[in-house]
């Protein structure tokens, strides 16, 4: 099956990537979930926590400040001036 | 006795007491270079995500946006000077300072106006003596630029940028600073940074083809948060580049110091030997001379 390479930046470093099998964010609009195959989606996010679950089911949660999400073919990129891994 | 002596060990002492200094502050900005191009490093993720973003943006839709469009008639234009906030670096704040002066004259040839923002104690410190105004200065956190700074700069130039030009507004926004280009090289650097030309992304497989682009919650809000990002993260990087260029130029500029303090002491040292040796052949030669006419006398 395929995966998402994610990526977790922020503005002054990469906070986070690596491979995963879901990623569930909060955009302005409401909470999205991203799977592997999703279509080419550009959102602006909302503060909060971003939520990225691994293959073996291990989750990994980061705080994103104003920025975007950005899917493209499998990439996923989460960007914000300010993120943290919780 | 021995004036000339003294005098040249004095200027010795001096020579070697500035070295000390000039050393040190090689061995200080040396050290800084790393890091600074560490965060250079750093930030580059994020540049290249945003880049992407704007990109697909710009190829996918086809949307207007008011950063994008170029003005009919461009009134006024700002410059944003990056300088350091100490000296003792070269030609690094004269060589940007340089470059916007030619940049205003030749906007101003346009028939533009000039109008200037300034990042920097130095470039305050230029204008200040030339009693020419500027909209507004930021001091005191070049060396080690937060990104609170770039936000708080971009937002500045955007807010003058979207403001009419009747009410003061700024047309064009320019920006001037130096580029690190090498530990050896760095130049200055001039970017027009608004309106935005948005580079075309590269062009799919197949151009009829494009993947269905989504957007939330439409194009229009993801550009209008989308591009001050990218003003801010263009600005971030010129303020870490102008950082990183700034200890690459002081290491060099103590470098070049320490090394014509080591000569100093080498010519000195050289003339004082050559002093003390003349005073002791003068002495031997006043007592040879003494002896000779005491022995004539008997």
């Amino acid at each position: 099956m395929a995966t998402l390479n994610v990526s977790v930046v922020s503005a002054d470093q990469e906070v986070w990537s690596g491979e995963a099998d879901m990623v569930v964010a909060r955009t302005v609009e409401g909470e999205i979930g991203i799977l592997p195959g999703h279509e080419p989606l550009l959102a602006i996010l909302a503060g909060g926590e971003v939520r990225v679950t691994l293959a073996g089911g291990e989750k990994i949660t980061a705080n994103a400040e104003e920025g975007f999400l950005s899917v493209q073919s499998n990439v996923v990129q989460v960007v914000a001036s300010r993120a943290a891994l919780v | 006795m021995g004036a000339q002596l003294r005098v040249y060990r004095q200027k010795i002492k001096t020579a070697q007491t500035t070295k000390k200094i000039t050393k040190a502050m090689e061995l200080i900005a040396a050290s800084r270079i790393q890091k600074a191009q560490a965060r250079v490093t750093a930030s580059t993720p994020y540049s290249r995500a945003i880049t992407r973003a704007v990109s697909a943006v710009a190829t996918y839709s086809n949307v207007e946006h008011v950063l994008t469009t170029e003005p009919e008639k461009i009134e006024r234009a700002a410059v944003v000077i990056l300088t350091s906030d100490r000296g003792l670096a070269g030609a690094f704040n004269s060589q940007v300072l340089r470059e916007a002066e030619e940049l205003s004259e030749l906007l101003r040839s346009q028939g533009k106006e000039v109008v200037y923002f300034l990042v920097g104690r130095k470039a305050v410190g230029y204008f200040a003596f030339r009693r020419r105004a500027s909209e507004q200065q930021w001091t005191g956190s070049s060396e080690n630029p937060e990104f609170e700074l770039a936000k708080d700069i971009a937002e500045t130039v955007l807010e003058a940028f979207l403001r009419d030009a009747s009410d003061g507004g700024v047309d064009e926004i320019h920006i001037v600073y130096n580029r690190f280009v090498s530990m050896m090289t760095q130049t200055p650097e001039v970017v027009r940074m608004l309106p935005l030309e948005v580079v075309e992304g590269v062009e799919g497989p197949d151009a009829t083809v494009q993947p269905l682009y989504e957007f939330e919650p439409d194009v229009g809000t993801v550009l209008d948060s989308l591009l001050p990002v990218y003003i801010e993260s263009r600005i971030f990087n010129a303020l870490l580049q102008s950082a990183a260029a700034k200890h690459a130029a002081t290491q060099k500029a103590m470098k070049s110091a320490s090394d014509n303090a080591d000569k100093l002491i080498t010519d000195y040292t050289r003339l004082a030997n050559n002093a003390r040796q003349a005073e002791i052949t003068q002495q031997i030669s006043e007592i040879v001379g003494g002896a000779d006419a005491l022995v004539a006398a008997k």
